[in-house]
């Protein structure tokens, strides 16, 4: 659909269409080659972290909170994920489905958790990264405090929605 | 800051393992992640392409321009430094649409060109601005309108109404947002007055 309209309205303001494309196309050489030692950093960190099961023990301190808030236990990885990284937390959601199905309440307010934020220390890191910027200032902060409130409020529409 | 995150994920992660015997699984990582970033490189590689492609139609055609206008006025009162029809003000346009429709691939390389460009204006080349903030929070609370991978996953679970979430997905990334910009206008000032 949005390509059809790109290249339909590129048409109609005759625009030279595969010239303008391939130039185009070329600038992601650049970007790919910028962008990939910081990808690779960024998955090489985050992998370890992960699979080194560090956030297991997060889990256990958390559960007593996580209790009182009447939350699914089985819901609590996916809020810890989802922030660090999106392709974790995205077969976190494939797991879900799988085991309790997606229209289960685990399933739907996981999947809404999976939609109402992205992730923040991937983007920054790799955003940042990029341009070489080092002194990041309160970014981090103000972006955990957006998912803080994506997961909270996303706990609360589910629970009135469904 | 960045150093610090990462250093702290990597020393945590294998001291852990170290507390639990658990050393092949570190070694296992650190050639997996090699293959994983050159997988997702692979894979993003050509969606880049294409976009930036079709961008570059977008762009000679006039209608970055005359959209980025349309939103413009959302875009001065959030990016106060930019000046005027400056370039970056286009790609911050092109990556919240992107957003916007659940394209998160296509709305990587319009970030980092807008980020790129962000930096020219940056006098200090170490430190972060304000418009550079406010951008990055504006994507990690990801305005989603059709989150298009979660609709096809639940698809494909068979979901009886894969597009029931859509409407709370709407409401929940929209406060996200909301308080993201909120707590950056206070922070900025805070950093300000230092």
């Amino acid at each position: 659909m949005l390509v059809l309209f790109i290249i339909l309205y590129g048409f109609i303001k005759k625009v030279n269409l595969y010239d303008t494309f391939v130039e185009g196309a070329k600038e992601s050489f650049d970007l790919v080659f910028t962008m990939f030692p910081c990808m690779l950093a960024m998955i090489f960190g985050l992998n370890i972290f992960i699979k080194s099961g560090i956030l297991n023990y997060l889990f256990d301190i958390l559960k007593p909170i996580v209790n009182i808030l009447k939350v699914p236990i089985e819901v609590f990885p996916m809020m810890i994920l989802r922030p660090i990284s999106g392709s974790a937390s995205l077969a976190f959601l494939n797991n879900i489905f799988e085991s309790y199905g997606p229209d289960s309440l685990i399933g739907l307010l996981s999947s809404v958790i999976q939609g109402s934020t992205d992730t923040t220390f991937y983007v920054l890191t790799l955003y940042f990264g990029c341009i070489g910027i080092t002194k990041i200032k309160y970014a981090l902060w103000a972006g955990l405090f957006a998912d803080l409130v994506g997961i909270t409020s996303a706990i609360l529409i589910v629970n009135f929605f469904f | 800051m960045v150093n610090k995150i990462w250093g702290f994920f990597i020393i945590s992660g294998i001291i852990t393992c170290l507390f639990n015997n658990n050393i092949e699984l570190i070694n296992n990582e650190i050639l997996n992640s090699t293959k994983d970033s050159l997988d997702m490189i692979i894979k993003i590689f050509p969606v880049m392409a294409l976009w930036l492609g079709l961008m570059n139609i977008a762009k000679h055609s006039g209608l970055l321009d005359k959209l980025s206008k349309k939103i413009s006025p959302i875009l001065r009162f959030l990016f106060p430094e930019i000046p005027k029809n400056h370039e970056s003000l286009n790609y911050i346009s092109s990556n919240i649409i992107a957003n916007m429709f659940g394209l998160g691939n296509a709305a990587t390389p319009f970030g980092l060109k807008a980020m790129k460009s962000l930096q020219e204006l940056n006098k200090k080349k170490d430190t972060a601005t304000r418009s550079m903030i406010t951008f990055l929070v504006i994507n990690t609370s990801g305005v989603t309108i059709i989150p298009t991978t979660i609709i096809s996953l639940r698809m494909m679970y068979g979901s009886t109404n894969p597009t029931s979430i859509v409407l709370p997905c709407i409401l929940a990334t929209s406060l996200a947002t909301i308080s993201g910009i909120i707590i950056d206008r206070i922070l900025a000032r805070r950093c300000n007055y230092k």
